[in-house]
């Protein structure tokens, strides 16, 4: 049974105006700002004034009940949606006007809280099609088998099955992505939002349907993916051990409106967080 | 670990595909030199091979890039149309175009480079298309393209055209497949290649299908299909990647276009109605929607069915005195619709599902190893 690490104690800076990151990011540029950030459809405002910092190598959480607009602010980023309201940058940039294809370009990748793999791809190819902005040849190429289609059709072979290795999926990668078990699926997921080289990674509720001791390895592998890949994570999640295990900020939304920000420590003892999602978790649940 | 990095050898079950495709060619090319040139097999072979080709095309867009398109009749016929204005032989255009005072064009181009052309000609014509409704939900491309294929069939049969594409009359007298046999002085044939070339045609076009399919553009456009949202959160450009599959599949269809004019001899825009495009649409659903080598299939199986195996069901036939009941003039299309009708409702994948050839060669070698 490998160890479990545990999240070395951050020590959090404010930044600029009220916003925090880790302090070991302060000297390079956040990799993601929203500010004022919202979204209508047809009246209900399901994300208002969302406003926040993550720094280049923080792991963020995203939480709230059900219904309160999490999902909808990762398709606010990776513009799924367009925001009524607000702006989004990107490592700077401003995302005004950008499509999905241009977000994923400028370094975001995500998961999906419904999984959608490629299901009738195999799990190499999953992976290849994340790797197809970063190891591309022209068709031509492609038709008439020229040199290059060989020496790039090998390059991604080749990281791909590196990527695989991360989760220990290496050996799967003739599987047919559909006919994986869930966890798998999942693990696939982010080995394939990680093969677009992202700076930022969003996980939308990771260990939904893992075991306890799937949920421990998924938290050593995201640490494990953060140090190494040096980008910030950004993930939504219910499970609560998860979220308070590795989460350096976190931010709780209700209703569509941030109700509380902090370190888990602070958010775990915030009257309001504990009112709108612990408690009423409590009462339902354990 | 790293450097342990598989090599990737030659997978016998494609060699042996390879083998097997071989045979066919050298199957065909001895048959025909062997039966007689007026036997219904060659019929099949010809047909079917130029429905093949527009059946891979049609499974491209269906069942590769899950974009649903109707509109093969019409590129067909504007492949058709361009194959045999440019090919029309000068001294025959004064009797082709008889009511257009012999047609403005006066030139004739090789078959082979008109036959390029039909398919640039229809890859243009979709790209037009595709611009604005690409950009829509997928299943505006049905629509439009259906739309389509009826204007174009209507345009080409317009009087103020006629100089160009004859009107409502009859485009014949370019070079078809028999063009294709080799004949000696007294215009006897040596060597038969009626069916051969058409064969050749289709084979080589179908390859380049393959080879796009198993390149890193087949693998965008499969993720398409399979989830266009996460393609596009990927990186994957989606209009760009339909629009492309869309001109390709076009490309070859004008091609398969330009093939049926030759197997047919006459070219008239009114035989390519929106029934040729569900015809094409059956064959794919038949032989497996994804599958190549069942769109192969399934095209000389539904083109043998239709115009040889069932025939002997339209005429009268008797065992003795006895006169078998129901044989008479149309009964083979109501057996044709019902085989047709359980073939959909009860082999819902078809044929091959979207398994390929190799992969039927992969499976039984495996199942002959576990024994
Ligand atoms: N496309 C849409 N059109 C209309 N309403 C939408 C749309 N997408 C989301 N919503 C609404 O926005 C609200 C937030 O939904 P969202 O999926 O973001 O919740 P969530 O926080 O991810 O919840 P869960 O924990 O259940 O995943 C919900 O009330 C939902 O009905
Ligand atoms: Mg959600």
């Amino acid at each position: 049974m490998s160890e479990v690490r545990q999240r070395p104690h951050t020590k959090m800076v404010t930044y600029p105006s009220n916003a925090v990151i880790p302090e070991r990011d302060l000297g390079k540029n956040p990799v993601l700002e929203c500010s004022h950030l919202g979204i209508e459809f047809g009246g209900l405002k399901a994300v208002e004034d969302f406003n926040l910092v993550l720094g280049r190598t923080e792991i963020a959480g995203l939480i709230g009940p059900n219904g309160a607009g999490k999902t909808t602010i990762f398709n606010l980023l990776t513009k799924v949606y367009q925001p009524t309201h607000g702006s989004v940058l990107i490592d700077g940039l401003d995302t005004h006007g950008m499509t999905t294809v241009d977000v994923s370009k400028a370094g975001v990748a995500r998961t999906f809280q419904n999984i959608r793999l490629f299901g009738n791809m195999s799990v190499e190819d999953n992976v290849r099609i994340g790797l197809h902005n970063q190891i591309k040849y022209d068709m031509f190429t492609g038709i008439f088998r020229l040199p290059r289609y060989f020496t790039k059709e090998k390059q991604q072979h080749e990281k791909a099955m590196e990527l695989l290795d991360i989760f220990g999926m290496s050996s799967l990668a003739d599987v047919k992505a559909g006919s994986l078990p869930y966890g798998a699926q999942r693990r696939l997921e982010i080995v394939r939002a990680l093969a677009t080289n992202p700076k930022l990674l969003l996980l939308d509720e990771p260990a939904a349907g893992m075991n306890p001791h799937e949920t421990q390895e998924l938290m050593d592998n995201i640490l494990r993916i953060r140090d190494t890949f040096q980008i910030s994570v950004m993930l939504i999640e219910h499970d609560m051990n998860l979220v308070m295990g590795i989460c350096e900020g976190i931010c709780v939304l209700n209703f569509g409106r941030v109700i509380a920000k902090g370190t888990p420590e602070e958010i775990q003892s915030n009257p309001v967080v504990i009112e709108a999602y612990l408690g009423k978790k409590k009462e339902g649940g354990q | 670990m790293t450097n342990q990095i598989k090599q990737k050898k030659v997978d016998p079950a494609v060699l042996l595909t390879a083998l097997i495709i071989l045979c066919v060619y050298v199957g065909v090319f001895i048959a025909e030199q062997v039966i007689s040139p007026n036997s219904m097999l060659f019929t099949v072979l010809k047909k079917g091979a130029t429905y093949a080709l527009v059946a891979v095309s049609m499974n491209l867009l269906n069942g590769f890039t899950g974009i649903f398109s109707l509109g093969q009749a019409g590129f067909m016929l504007i492949g058709a149309y361009t194959y045999a204005i440019f090919t029309i032989p000068v001294e025959h255009r004064a009797s082709v175009y008889q009511y257009f005072n012999g047609g403005v064009i006066q030139f004739t181009l090789p078959w082979f480079v008109a036959m390029i052309l039909a398919g640039l000609v229809a890859a243009f014509f979709a790209w037009l298309i595709g611009l604005p409704v690409l950009r829509l939900k997928s299943d505006y491309l049905a629509i439009a393209t259906l739309g389509f294929a009826e204007i174009i069939r209507a345009i080409l049969q317009w009087n103020q055209l006629g100089p160009v594409t004859n009107g409502s009359n009859m485009l014949r007298l370019f070079p078809n497949f028999n063009s294709f046999n080799i004949t000696n002085a007294e215009g006897k044939v040596t060597v038969y290649l009626s069916t051969f070339v058409p064969f050749l045609i289709a084979g080589i076009c179908i390859a380049l299908i393959v080879l796009l399919l198993h390149s890193g553009y087949g693998r965008a456009f499969k993720s398409i299909r399979d989830d266009e949202i996460a393609a596009e959160a990927m990186g994957v450009n989606l209009a760009h990647h339909k629009q492309l599959a869309f001109c390709i599949s076009s490309f070859f269809a004008g091609v398969g276009g330009a093939m049926l004019a030759m197997y047919q001899t006459t070219v008239q825009a009114k035989s390519f109605t929106t029934a040729m495009t569900y015809e094409i649409l059956l064959i794919v659903v038949i032989g497996g929607i994804g599958s190549v080598t069942g769109s192969v299939l399934s095209s000389f199986l539904f083109v043998a069915c239709s115009e040889w195996w069932l025939r002997f069901l339209d005429n009268e036939q008797f065992i003795g005195d006895f006169q078998v009941p129901l044989l008479r003039n149309g009964f083979r299309l109501v057996v044709f619709s019902v085989i047709i009708m359980i073939v959909v409702l009860f082999f819902r994948r078809g044929i091959m599902g979207t398994r390929e050839l190799p992969d039927l060669l992969r499976r039984r070698r495996k199942e002959a190893g576990i024994k």
